[in-house]
Parts: C-alpha cells; structure tokens; sequence
C-alpha cells in the first residue's frame, strides 16, 4: 500500500480546502450563527431555512446551480470576471465557494445552537457589570459557546473532506487542480486499482475516527446529530 | 432620592408606579409573585425598556423622555435570583470580571474587605460548578459589589436557599448594609427577611404601588393592604438599657416604654430590632398585676379594622408614638366596648428577635 504523486497531492488539496473552508465558515458562520439565536425579525425564518437547504438538498442540485451561478451568465461569474478573477468552476475557489455553501449547516447550526442554550442571563449579568456589546460578545458569547465551535470546527472540517458529488460537479476532478481523495478513491475503482483505492480508504476512516474520538474525549457531551438541531436550554 | 415613573404592560400585565424613594438605606420591594417587583427592578436595570419612564438615581438621570441609557452604561448592580455565575470562569475570574469593568470608579469597599465580609477567600480558585447555592450566591453578590455600583438591586437573592440557609445567610447581607453607603432595592416575598433587613418598604401589587414607607411605621398599619394573617405585627427599634443574667433576659427602651426580652447577648445600649406579632398581644382595660405577662404597656387604639370572615379584629396601638399591632376577637372587641381614641393596657406575651 504506497500512495501515489497524484494521491499526495489529492490529500494535500483535500486538507487545504477542508482547512480553508472551515476557517473561513468559523470566520463568517459566527455571526450569522449568532444573529440567528437573538433575532426576533421575520427574517429567521427563510435565513434558517437557506442556512438548512444543504443539508437536504441533493449535492447535485447544489452543484448544478452553484455551476450556473459561477459561470460566464450567473451573477457570481460576472462578479469574479468584473473583478479580474476570471471564472471559478473548475478551479481550487470554485471548490471552496461550493464547499462554504454544502459545509454551511454544519458549522452555523451547532454554534447557534450553543448560543440559543445559554439564555439571556450571562449577558444580562455581564451589561450589569458594565461589559458593552461586543465585550459581551468575545467575553461571554464565545466562551459559553466553545463546545458549539468545537463542533462546528470538527463537524465542518469533517464533512468537507468527505463530499463527492458536489466538488465532482464544481471541480471536475482535474488532479493537482480539483482532485481531491474522494474523486481519487472513485478514479482508482474505475481504474481496478484496488489496493491504492484501499490504502486512501483507510487512511480517510483512520482519520475521521481519530477526529471524533478526539471531540467526545475533550467535550464529551457533544451530540454531533443533536447539536444540529434544536436543544432544550440547560437549566 | 430615587425617582421611578415606570409604564411597562405586557399581555395582561401593566406595571405602572410613579414613586420616590429615598436615596440611601434598604427598600424592601413587597409583594406576591407576579405582581411586578422583578419587571420593576429589570426597568430599573435597564434590562427591560418600559414604553414610557423616567428612572433618577440621586440625580443621575438613566432614563427619560429623551433617552434610554443601556445597561452597561448605568452604575447598578445587580444580584439575581439564581446567581448566574459565568461558568467558563473561576471564581477569581468572575471577580476580577466585575473589577476590570468597574472603569476605576472608586470602589466602595476594597476587594479584600468584600471578599472576607462574604467569606469567600477559600472558595477562589474553584470553578462555580464546584460551589454550594449559598457560596454561589455570595460569590455572585461581591462580584456586584466589585464593579461599584451606586445603586444595588437584589432579586430575592435568597430565594434560591433553603430555610437554614437563608438563616445562615442574613447576617452576611446585615454587615453589607452596614458596609455600603449605597442605596439598596431588595425584593422579597419574606416578610421575615424584609423586617430583618430593610429600613424602607414599597409594596406592589397587580403591577401597582399599594403601600409605601417607612418599614417599622408601615409594617405596623392595621390597614396594611396584603393579608398578613399570623404574619402580621409590629416591627420596633429598640435599645438595650439593661441585662437581668440570672434568668437570660435583658430590658429594652422605645418611646412607647420598657419591654423585657430574651437576652439578645448585645451589650447594652445596643439598638436593635424587634417584631411584635399580632396574635401575642391582647387588650385590657385595666392593669392586671397577678399575670405571667412581664410586658405591659400603656397604649392608645388607633385603628380598628374588623374582619367578619374571621371574627376577629386588627388593632392599631399607639404606644408613645409607636404602632403596635394586637389581633383580637370581634366578641371581646365588643364585650370590652373598645373604640378609637380609648386607654388601654396592651399585655404582649411574647417578642421575637430580629438580630
């Protein structure tokens, strides 16, 4: 079992854009994560309901329309081209734009839900004692909410390496460029080469394990299904 | 003085006060629940916007016509029903929290006074999970009192205590009154607690000021507008003048006469408070010398507010200025032909200690 230039370089670009895009969805998953939990605007509805769509929607689907969106026609490829960045289908960003949006539930709805269970109380305790908006925000809110972002890092991260369809659709799989290892492992089956397709499998099983056993060892009362969804505040 | 014209509703609630009270001292803030003591303070706080309202606190204005001051811009503290610790940091941290934030105003009393005042100092280094209700509660009332407040809220800080507990607790709040020279609004729904600890008293009720003053006159109105039942009586201030150790008991003064105690075990000339409920003292109208009843004192009948449900009556003494309490049957009301204005003895059989 040894790994090819071409699989090493399809691990590289898979941790790159898992890595890139988990950051990037922390960075901006955060405050939407957080608008969510304290708005009471008519809004939060169809938001929570966008933010939800990639987890029910086909990943072709996604793809198909993210393809639309970022070509030559679609509004996100006028923006890049008008900003000298040309296309993005088919590149290592267009990997990422598609990444953000499928990755997107994973990562918002366990921070909003850390968020929602804290209640008001610590941010009221915290204006008592003079701590202004965004004091409140990096001194409590986050805080409070490190178990969700741990989750949400693990949970973004996590998935991200593992989607197919999408990047299939988004990336078409050019090695070095788009090809990350699940496009590797599916090229290498059609290829009948099944002991590189192995070797990849188990390094991917090897490392989500390790990942998972790494979050419930140090927040182990992480349910990765229930910090989805909706919880009952701690009382 | 503290000034509060506060109009909040929501659904079928409507709290509306437009009241003074004074600017230094303990207010008790009285009343069943639901009747709007929390929405009160909350408005006070600044963590509910009332609709229309303005909020003086000795001159500071925090709320009127023109503008809404945030929470974190207003000097108060606030002590919480549960003590709603952070829980991501150590007591210490909680601490040093309310400290950093406290903008270097002077601080009422120095950290180290606080912290063994409560008596906290072997508690520092733990996390709040680690604590029991009552050290929560502490911790969480000298973090308050770290960010210098100038003007401390408490939403029934003991609520969250059992009965022994709460006992434990109340000589811990008596020395910070006597510490802080800051006013204090304190909620209840003890009326123990409120005797023990407050100067002033407010009383809500449906959202509306139905009593308001100060506490031993106002505890002490025969028309005091909640049903007190067994509860009710007077509340005295009283000072010790003489020990009698041979049987435990001590002599005490007020204006309206002597009383003879249970020795309270403080030196003589102490002041301290008294509670003389109701159901303890009877009337007559002749001075009976064969009794075991030691305290008898000479009184006048202010008030008579007679309850048919019951068959009794709440009478209103005057005793040299001040009003005592004495709960007695419509029958002998009228077998003894009392009516206002008359001399009579009133016999207390017994005096509860409020120290």
């Amino acid at each position: 079992m040894e790994f090819s230039v071409e699989d090493f370089s399809a691990i590289w670009l898979t941790l790159k854009l898992a890595g890139v895009v988990t950051v990037t969805l922390l960075v901006v998953g955060t405050p939407i994560a957080w608008w969510l939990s304290q708005t009471r605007s008519w809004l939060k509805g169809p938001i929570s309901a966008i933010v939800a769509l990639p987890l029910v929607l086909p990943p072709s689907v996604l793809g198909f329309y993210l393809l639309l969106a970022m070509g030559p026609h679609g509004p996100v490829g006028k923006f890049t081209e008008s900003l000298g960045l040309g296309l993005l289908p088919f590149t290592f960003w267009g990997l990422v734009v598609g990444s953000l949006v499928y990755s997107m539930p994973f990562v918002i709805q366990p921070i909003q839900n850390a968020m929602e269970s804290m209640g008001q109380r610590p941010l009221e305790v915290a204006a008592t004692l003079r701590a202004g908006p965004i004091d409140r925000f990096f001194t409590i809110v986050l805080p409070l909410a490190k178990p969700g972002l741990v989750t949400a890092g693990v949970l973004g991260f996590a998935h991200t390496l593992g989607e197919f369809g999408l990047v299939l659709m988004i990336g078409g799989n050019i090695p070095g460029a788009t090809q990350t290892v699940s496009l590797q492992i599916y090229d290498h089956v059609e290829a009948l080469q099944y002991g590189q397709a192995q070797a990849l499998s188990l390094m991917m099983l090897a490392f989500s394990f390790a990942v998972l056993l790494l979050l419930y060892t140090f927040n182990p009362n992480s349910r990765i299904a229930g910090s989805m969804f909706r919880q009952k505040p701690k009382v | 003085m503290i000034q509060l014209q506060i109009a909040l509703s929501f659904g079928d609630f409507q709290l509306d006060t437009d009241i003074e009270i004074p600017g230094d001292g303990v207010t008790a803030l009285f009343g069943d629940s639901g009747s709007g003591k929390s929405s009160l303070l909350r408005c006070i706080a600044g963590l509910a916007k009332a609709e229309k309202g303005r909020v003086c606190v000795n001159g500071e204005i925090w709320q009127d016509e023109n503008q809404f001051l945030p929470t974190h811009l207003r000097p108060v503290g606030y002590v919480f029903q549960e003590s709603s610790l952070f829980s991501h940091l150590s007591v210490r941290g909680n601490l040093d929290y309310a400290e950093k934030r406290s903008r270097g105003r002077e601080s009422l009393v120095s950290r180290q006074e606080i912290v063994s005042l409560l008596g906290i100092e072997a508690v520092l280094d733990r996390k709040p999970d680690g604590l029991s209700g009552g050290e929560r509660q502490r911790v969480a009332i000298a973090r308050t009192l770290l960010s210098s407040p100038k003007l401390l809220l408490m939403d029934e800080p003991l609520a969250s205590l059992d009965a022994a507990r709460k006992r434990e607790f109340i000589p811990y709040l008596k020395k910070l009154r006597s510490a802080l020279d800051i006013p204090i609004i304190y909620v209840s729904h003890s009326l123990n607690e409120v005797a023990q600890l407050a100067d002033h008293i407010l009383v809500l009720n449906n959202g509306n000021v139905q009593a308001e003053g100060a506490l031993t006159e106002t505890l002490s109105r025969a028309d005091f507008p909640m049903s007190l039942d067994d509860d009710a009586g007077a509340v005295l201030d009283v000072e010790v003048v003489a020990k009698e150790p041979d049987w435990q008991m001590e002599r005490v003064m007020f204006s309206g006469g002597e009383l003879w105690l249970r020795d309270s075990g403080l030196p003589i000339g102490t002041v301290h408070r008294i509670r003389v409920l109701a159901r303890d003292v009877s009337l007559a109208t002749e001075r009976h010398e064969n009794t075991s009843i030691q305290n008898i004192l000479p009184v006048t009948l202010d008030v008579i507010v007679e309850n048919a449900d019951t068959g009794s009556a709440l009478v209103q003494l005057n005793a040299g200025g001040h009003a005592l309490l004495a709960r007695i049957t419509q029958k002998s009301l009228a077998r003894l032909a009392l009516k206002q204005e008359d001399r009579v003895w009133a016999q207390i059989k017994s005096v509860a200690l409020l120290q």
